[in-house]
């Protein structure tokens, strides 16, 4: 099958990691262009060396190219991604989002993209959102969530000046894919970064609300345990990092919980080290799932589409 | 104003208190503070003439969850109870950025509050900027929390104030959240921060009785130039609790150091308004002093009690292993992971 082309918008830590992984172990994508603005970026230098076309003349440089890409990657900022993202639909260019602007609808591979109707965007959420979004939805396929928390604990070293800048912006678009993603009625999100050395290796917790008599030992219980580990192997096909610390706990419901019980899950995501060290899960998971995300949008496209009206996969 | 006016002339230093037991506090209370509770803790300090009362969930603006306990009472009631009731105070809100929001930070303002308080692991202080600038915008005092300062050396922590008071921080914080820190240590960092900022923003000084040294840091924290300190009636807070209020006063008042506080209003205050509410009162034993000895977050404590109960393992032991794998504030789901880990090793 012949390959679609790509260009990566964004030469930071996020676009050299998505690079490697698309030269690696991509199917589907060749990653043609890798663009920039600083000239000085050792991510235009690596790429170039690496044999892709480099640019540090931003978005106007690479939509003034002939042979424009099949996809786009956009691993800038969330207020570049606004500006870039009707240039890019303008030159029908498919844009996977990595940055939290979210134009188009959240993704997480394993749970929602077949039902994402050939999009012309679509918005990766965040490190912590592609590593526990899935979690909430294996639970709330079993029984109603009425409330979801997660807490992502990230390594210093790991948070880039983005993330830095604007945790807010993390914490607000991971608690809303939580609800549209994950299926929870409402969502709220945690992000700690700690700067312990040796740096710690990403970690996630997801706390699910869930009826009393699921906290109990029997079918129900049984059932959320089985979905949630088949959704571990589900996103371990593409974060082979992607890991339970310890088994679902399960606490019996409290009064201070609205009579609720609890399912508790603690993750863990080494990364494959492609660019950063393996302690920047965090950049594996949202580069291997937008990796993931495009391959499974390119097979679509290059099988001649029955998706590419919407609602196909619904 | 008049507690100020009122301070004697040949005062050495001049000292502003800002009370807590509203907020540290909440973590004793397992952040189930009542209106009630609220309104004769304000009265009494107010009337003591304590110029800033914080009030908010233990872990700031938004803590209410899963991973730190549900309030009670939502802490937006709390903080207008607390407007209402104050009739000179200044009201603070506490908030850690990637656990509350500019989001919640609104709401505060809108509800009253007039002092921004925002905390941030003491090597981490850039992701405060944006809520620094916004605090200022809306005409806020801001106060920046360095947490954890013992694990950074006094150079460090200049350097992370520095950060804070470019951002519009007015006042840096060292924070001794594992009440780790020994008299030197304190003023050390103190003396690092005073000399960084200049008249740029004033230096502060949190404390906890982990090893039983509040008061004395706080003596220390002073005579290195601090002009901000902070304490609980009672010492009700996190871990083994705070730096008291009311002993803060009356030792401070011993030395001189100028507080504008009616001493004897603050012990009345500890003594027939806090202490009868008070279900669980701080105190050393073998856990607190552990958070102390091993640099672990106060607020930690009956997080591992509640796993102790749980699964088997001392609370004692489950944060000596929460010290030695360096979880900072916030990392209460670690815990759980610890003790699960920890009872496993057990029945292998």
């Amino acid at each position: 099958m012949p390959k679609m082309t790509a260009a990566i918008v964004g030469s930071g830590n996020i676009g050299t990691d998505l690079m490697f992984k698309l030269m690696r172990r991509s199917e589907h994508i060749e990653p043609k262009y890798m663009i920039g603005v600083d000239p000085s970026s050792d991510g235009l230098a690596r790429a170039a060396r690496l044999g892709l076309i480099s640019s540090a003349g931003g978005v106007d440089w690479l939509l003034a190219q002939d042979d424009k890409p099949d996809f786009v990657f956009e691993a800038t900022s969330a207020k570049a991604h606004a500006a870039n993202a009707p240039r890019y639909a303008e030159a029908g260019i498919t844009a996977i989002d990595l940055t939290p602007a979210a134009v188009g609808p959240y993704v997480c591979p394993v749970v929602n993209l077949d039902s994402v109707p050939a999009a012309e965007n679509v918005n990766m959420i965040t490190c912590g959102g592609q590593a526990t979004t899935p979690i909430v939805a294996a639970v709330s396929s079993v029984v109603p969530v009425p409330y979801a928390e997660i807490v992502a604990s990230i390594a210093s070293k790991s948070a880039g000046p983005g993330t830095r800048a604007n945790v807010d912006e993390f914490t607000e678009t991971t608690a809303k894919a939580l609800e549209a993603v994950g299926g929870a009625k409402r969502g709220k999100a945690i992000i700690i970064i700690n700067p312990v050395e040796p740096p710690m290796i990403m970690r996630n917790t997801v706390y699910a609300a869930i009826p009393a008599e699921a906290a109990e030992p029997g079918p129900v219980q049984d059932a959320i345990r089985e979905s949630i580990a088949r959704t571990v192997e589900q996103v371990q096909a593409y974060v082979p990092g992607y890991s339970l610390r310890v088994d679902p706990q399960f606490d019996p419901a409290r009064e201070d919980w609205n009579s609720q019980g609890r399912v508790g899950v603690w993750i863990q995501v080494k990364g494959a080290a492609d660019y950063l060290p393996e302690y920047a899960g965090n950049l594996d998971i949202i580069t291997a799932a937008a990796a993931r995300t495009a391959d499974l949008l390119a097979e679509r496209k290059l099988a001649g589409s029955p998706a590419n009206t919407a609602g196909a996969h619904a | 104003m008049s507690t100020t006016d009122t301070a004697t002339a040949d005062s050495k230093y001049r000292v502003r208190l800002t009370d807590t037991t509203l907020r540290d506090g909440s973590h004793a209370m397992s952040h189930k503070f009542t209106v009630e509770h609220v309104r004769s803790t304000v009265r009494a300090l107010d009337d003591a003439g304590v110029e800033v009362i914080e009030v908010t969930h233990g872990d700031g603006l938004g803590g209410s969850s899963f991973n730190y306990g549900f309030s009670l009472t939502p802490e937006l009631d709390l903080v207008r109870a607390t407007v209402d009731e104050a009739k000179q105070a200044k009201i603070a809100v506490l908030m850690l950025p990637g656990l509350g929001t500019i989001h919640d930070l609104n709401q505060a303002h809108e509800a009253g509050a007039s002092v921004a308080r925002i905390a941030t692991h003491c090597t981490e202080a850039d992701v405060s900027i944006q809520h620094f600038g916004h605090a200022r915008d809306l005409g806020m005092e801001t106060v920046g929390f360095l947490m954890l300062s013992h694990r950074a050396t006094p150079e460090e922590l200049a350097s992370q104030g520095r950060i804070m008071a470019d951002a519009g921080c007015q006042c840096v914080y060292v924070v001794d959240s594992a009440g780790a820190l020994i008299l030197e240590d304190v003023s050390d960092r103190v003396g690092a921060l005073v000399a960084e900022l200049g008249s740029d923003a004033q230096v502060g000084f949190h404390g906890h009785q982990n090893m039983s040294f509040g008061v004395a840091n706080s003596v220390f924290a002073v005579r290195a130039g601090a002009r901000q300190i902070d304490g609980t009636l009672v010492a009700l807070g996190a871990g083994a609790g705070n730096s008291p209020t009311e002993v803060l006063a009356a030792a401070f008042d011993r030395l001189d150091i100028d507080t504008g506080v009616d001493v004897q209003a603050l012990m009345a205050a500890a003594e027939d308004v806090v202490k009868p509410y008070i279900t669980r009162m701080p105190v050393m034993d073998r856990a607190s002093i552990m958070q102390g000895y091993a640099g672990v977050y106060s607020s930690f404590l009956i997080h591992a009690e509640r796993a102790e109960a749980r699964y088997g393992v001392p609370a004692w032991k489950i944060l000596e292993e929460v010290g030695r794998a360096g979880y900072v504030g916030g990392q209460e789901d670690m815990i759980i992971d610890v003790a699960v880990q920890l009872a496993g090793a057990n029945a292998g």
